[in-house]
């Protein structure tokens, strides 16, 4: 008989300590073992994880009032701008701003960081002053513990599938992918392969507006679709579309997170970036989400990218499995050329075996999504309007 | 005794057979590890090498003599590992796999001796976790 289990089902195991909770990597053995009906039985829920750079970061502060208040128009914390055109105390601290006295040696990903370390964060902020708001400048310090609302609102992290790069020009090229060596030296790669959270939920069948998710070391939930939503990809046959698909916005609770799973990314010549830490539970209702979860590396392709073009539209030079990443080479063109990985696999794993733990102890519940993502997506390109002709 | 030093050379003297005289004079043993030079431009040559206390004195005073400047510490690359989120986008740069994942833990790994002490590793860490101790 075909396996049905619910969300309620699962949880219940879960409060009492008997769910079987394994990890997207583990899982693999037992399919292998039990087949995919029996995996599907016996286990409850699948972790999954993926920690690297993930530009698009931020948190949304609330500093409270002064006395007399003002309304911040400008505001800058350790010297970073953030973004204050919100009301009076809000404002937004994008992870990949740069210091107006430091440059990209210290950013938006370093405030975020030395406030969930709980450092004095120095806040100046000026206003033209109104009625309601007299005072003009404010020069002081915070702390994560002073302030009020403080939470991390990641706009896109946790792409599915992101492409590799490669650089077939005669210089290198530092990118956010990394320093890339002239006449293709090397291949970068992101994402955590057969871990990575949406690439073991190719439809986004359990992860949906509203999941509870691990979120660098807090508990924190998917707040919509990411930004470059791209649902509609091509799709292999076993579902994994064939270049950068769907993405995730994230939130959490700045309190709750730990350095030890968010860190600024510095890439010279390029900026500030920041490794976020995401680990996503699957919980088992069918025989068809065990068999999405039993994704291995070897079945994983990704395009291989030219970024010596500096176009919207890359050339791609290759096509590769994440098995054949992980080995340290690919060949291209008859060429043995290096790969390396961007998106850190030990720290990862770290993630979906805590996550894994924080489950069996009945810490952790799993959620059904609100809403689900739409399926059919597709990215518009920004055109170029404004010419003689308009 | 072995050590590892960075030779740099003035453009006037890149015409000197230096690894010549520090083996038939100086009965050192040579291993060189990278070379970068060209005719009446500046060079630089890290070599590794191997002779006695005395020996490896005597040569140094001549190369200083001879006015190419020796620096031995520069070999001197550091990994922080408490910084390290081991990511590995160090190890394809890495020309020598000194940096290296370990494919069972995906554990990042330093081995001072086969590094080059080339420096390409310093900016490629997004965390700032590896330097140079003389820089």
């Amino acid at each position: 008989m075909a396996v049905k289990k619910t969300y309620e089902e699962i949880n219940k195991k879960i409060r009492e300590g008997k769910a079987v909770v394994v990890s997207a990597d583990e899982v693999l053995n037992i399919v292998a073992e039990k087949g995919i009906a029996e995996a599907a039985q016996y286990v409850d829920v699948v972790t999954t994880a993926t920690f690297g750079p993930m530009c698009s970061t931020g948190a949304f502060l609330n500093f409270g009032h002064a006395d007399p208040p003002i309304r911040m128009t400008k505001v800058t914390l350790n010297d970073v701008p953030a973004y204050a055109g919100l009301a009076a105390v809000d404002a937004y601290i994008g992870a990949t701003e740069t210091s107006l006295t430091k440059g990209i040696s210290y950013g938006g990903a370093h405030v975020i960081c030395d406030l969930i370390d709980r450092k004095e964060i120095r806040l100046k902020a000026s206003s033209p002053g109104t009625d309601c708001y007299p005072r003009k400048s404010i020069d002081t310090s915070i702390n994560l513990d002073d302030i009020n609302e403080a939470y991390l609102y990641n706009p896109r992290n946790a792409y599915q599938n992101y492409s590799a790069a490669i650089n077939t020009s005669n210089k290198p090229l530092h990118t956010y992918m990394g320093i890339l060596k002239s006449s293709m030296g090397n291949v970068h790669y992101c994402t955590s392969g057969q871990l990575s959270p949406l690439i073991n939920d190719p439809y986004y069948r359990t992860i949906g507006i509203g999941t509870k998710i691990f979120l660098a070391g807090a508990q924190g939930f998917v707040s919509w679709m990411g930004t470059q939503f791209c649902s509609g990809r091509e799709r292999s046959e076993n579902g994994l579309p064939d270049s950068p698909g769907g993405t995730l916005a994230v939130s959490g609770d700045l309190r709750a997170m730990s350095t030890e799973f968010i860190q600024p990314a510095v890439f010279e010549d390029y900026g500030i970036s920041m490794f976020v830490g995401i680990g996503v539970p699957i919980p088992i209702l069918d025989e068809e989400i065990m068999a999405n979860v039993s994704v291995r590396d070897s079945e994983i392709f990704t395009n291989i990218e030219d970024y010596s073009v500096g176009r919207r539209d890359k050339p791609i030079v290759g096509r590769v499995s994440y098995e054949e990443l992980r080995s340290g080479s690919v060949e291209i063109n008859g060429k043995k050329i290096p790969t390396a990985p961007i998106t850190s696999l030990h720290k990862s794993r770290q993630i979906a075996e805590l996550l894994k733990i924080q489950i069996e102890k009945g810490e952790f519940e799993i959620t059904k999504p609100v809403q689900r993502f739409p399926l059919t997506n597709t990215l518009n390109p920004l055109e170029i309007k404004r010419n003689e002709d308009v | 005794m072995k050590e590892k030093w960075l030779l740099t050379f003035p453009p006037d003297l890149t015409e000197e057979a230096v690894t010549y005289t520090l083996i038939k004079n100086y009965n050192l043993r040579v291993n060189i590890l990278r070379a970068s030079i060209g005719l009446n431009v500046s060079g630089s040559l890290l070599i590794m090498i191997e002779g006695t206390c005395e020996e490896i004195a005597l040569a140094l005073g001549w190369l200083k003599k001879t006015g190419i400047n020796v620096d031995p510490g520069n070999s001197q690359i550091l990994w922080d590992e408490s910084t390290c989120v081991h990511c590995g986008v160090c190890t394809a740069i890495c020309p020598t796999k000194a940096l290296s994942l370990d494919a069972s833990n995906w554990l990042l790994s330093f081995s001072p001796d086969k590094c080059l002490a080339c420096g390409h590793c310093i900016p490629a860490c997004p965390l700032g976790a590896i330097r140079n101790l003389k820089r």
